[in-house]
């Protein structure tokens, strides 16, 4: 299928990879999605004192479109309070992206994401936050 | 070496310069009709027709007067399928095929569920390959027809037809088999074997689309009821005016085939063997479908814990197929390796590699530092991966439910 330059740009140099070292102060984590359904994200937020999140990394199993969501939402959340990440909305991810129909799920996962983080921080470090769904599609 | 590399043999192959060669003369020079009786033209094509006959009948050392032409596998499994079992309705209504055939059969065998038939399908061992026990208890009183495809498509593994065969002939049950994938690649003796109809196609043994043929036993006569009428070519079985050219394409390219074949075989295993040798060098890398029962072309790889359509996405410099058709709305891992009984994740992450005649060694190379390199990048950026290496079990994981 075909890809935006946004998706194919943040799928090649993707931002903010990786994990931070387990005992990192500020830390929020979040995994959304499952391996059956062909994606999983996790991302990490680390919030400063101020309450205004310092860094973010991501590590995502899926596709392009899955790829590229999480690395644009680890670019947005840096500099935002939580609450203002919060905001963050899938429509703005699949509208930055270009993501066609079949991909909006990537967003909503993106969105997931985010919220999980924040209320895994909020909940003081417990190691993984269940949402409640990865999209549309696995439902069946 | 170009780029992309084409390893998608199994999807279609080139059609051989050798067979382009013969077919263009019947599209501008010698394009008389073959069912025309009274002129040179009719009768110059419909030798080039009775000779392409004759080659596509000597790969399966089967008469020529068994061949008939159709538009490819598709339509010969459809008139097989359908022709036996609204032929013999009257001797019993239940049709035995396997989960892991192409879509061709499958959906023609709902077909005809829904016009009152019943179906058995049988799920493959885990290796892909039919259990003859398995197969045996499935049969009944009321079975007239037994479809199972002598090559898979997806995984290459080789059904033992002949034992399967014997088990039909002795209850006198009707066999086809869907053998698209195997010309070429396995030899097939259709005076030893008990196939009482099989379906071919040019396409993937270096001729033209567009055309195929069902082979349809005359000693014991099988009989069947036209799905497409008209004109009454083809004894009846499939009217239509015949393409000339497409024939001469498939008459040839299975005679290159009957020519080439052992030591085509040969080179292509020594390909296969040095991917997935290659491929092996890396963790976590899972071959699917029997590695002895298989056709030399066919590799079909589950890397874990990266998933497929960013896989393929990565390696777009070879042309693959990807076990997982994510482009859909609905994501479905591929039916085949799902009834392997492989985990979604596994069927997710998989690719066919399938080489053909013109693969070569510098290619293979070149593919398998590209799938190094990009599995290695993919697995950096997979949380699940990093679970993997921290000992995580993935089973005890509460994913999010769905």
């Amino acid at each position: 299928m075909a890809y935006s330059e946004k998706v194919l740009d943040h799928y090649e140099h993707p931002r903010n990879v990786g994990s931070f070292a387990k005992g990192e102060e500020g830390l929020g984590t979040g995994m959304v999605g499952a391996p059956a359904c062909g994606d999983v994200m996790k991302l990490q937020i680390k919030v400063g004192k101020d309450g205004v999140i310092e860094d973010a990394k991501f590590k995502t199993y899926g596709c392009g479109s899955a790829i590229a969501s999480s690395s644009l939402v680890t670019e947005w959340v840096k500099g935002k309070t939580v609450d203002q990440a919060l905001q963050i909305k899938n429509t703005q991810i699949a509208e930055e992206l270009a993501l066609p129909p079949v991909k909006i799920h990537c967003s909503i996962l993106a969105e997931d994401a985010i919220k999980a983080a924040v209320a895994d921080y909020r909940n003081k470090h417990s190691a993984v936050v269940e949402t409640p769904a990865c999209g549309e599609r696995c439902k069946e | 070496m170009k780029l992309p590399i084409y390893m998608d043999y199994s999807a279609t192959t080139p059609v051989d310069p050798r067979v382009a060669g013969k077919m263009i003369p019947y599209l501008t020079e010698k394009f008389g009709n073959p069912a025309s009786r009274s002129h040179a033209f009719g009768w110059e094509a419909d030798a080039a027709v009775e000779l392409a006959r004759e080659q596509v009948a000597a790969l399966l050392n089967a008469d020529p007067k068994e061949i008939v032409w159709t538009s490819g596998a598709t339509e010969s499994n459809n008139l097989a399928i359908k022709g036996i079992a609204h032929f013999y309705q009257g001797k019993g209504k239940h049709i035995v095929t396997m989960r892991i055939e192409h879509k061709a059969v499958l959906d023609t065998v709902r077909e005809l569920e829904r016009e009152g038939f019943s179906a058995t399908f049988l799920n493959p061992e885990p290796s892909g390959l039919l259990d003859l026990d398995k197969f045996r208890a499935a049969l009944r009183s009321d079975t007239v027809l037994v479809s199972v495809m002598l090559v898979n498509n997806e995984i290459g593994v080789i059904q033992d037809i002949a034992a399967i065969g014997e088990i039909c002939r002795d209850k006198g049950i009707l066999f086809h088999v869907d053998a698209a994938q195997a010309t070429g690649k396995v030899a097939i003796d259709l005076r030893q074997l008990k196939v009482d109809l099989m379906s071919l196609s040019a396409h993937k043994t270096y001729g033209p689309k567009g055309i195929g043929a069902l082979y349809v036993r005359r000693k014991p006569r099988v009989r069947l009821e036209a799905q497409m009428h008209g004109g009454g070519h083809e004894r009846g079985m499939r009217s239509g005016t015949l393409p000339t050219h497409q024939i001469v394409g498939m008459g040839e390219a299975f005679s290159i085939a009957q020519a080439e074949m052992a030591r085509e075989n040969e080179r292509i295993r020594m390909l296969r063997d040095r991917l997935l040798k290659g491929l092996m060098t890396m963790e976590e890398v899972h071959v699917n479908g029997d590695m002895e029962h298989r056709v030399p072309h066919n590799l079909n790889v589950s890397f874990s814990f990266v998933e497929g359509e960013s896989l393929i996405m990565a390696i777009k410099d070879i042309a693959v197929s990807s076990g997982s058709a994510c482009t859909s709305a609905s994501l479905e891992p591929s039916y085949v390796l799902r009834a392997l009984g492989r985990s979604d994740e596994l069927a997710h992450s998989s690719i066919r590699f399938s080489m053909g005649r013109f693969t070569t060694v510098e290619e293979v190379d070149y593919a398998v530092e590209l799938l190094k390199n990009k599995i290695g990048k993919l697995r950096e950026l997979s949380p699940l991966w990093e679970m993997y290496k921290d000992g995580v079990d993935l089973n005890s994981v509460q994913w999010a439910a769905h």
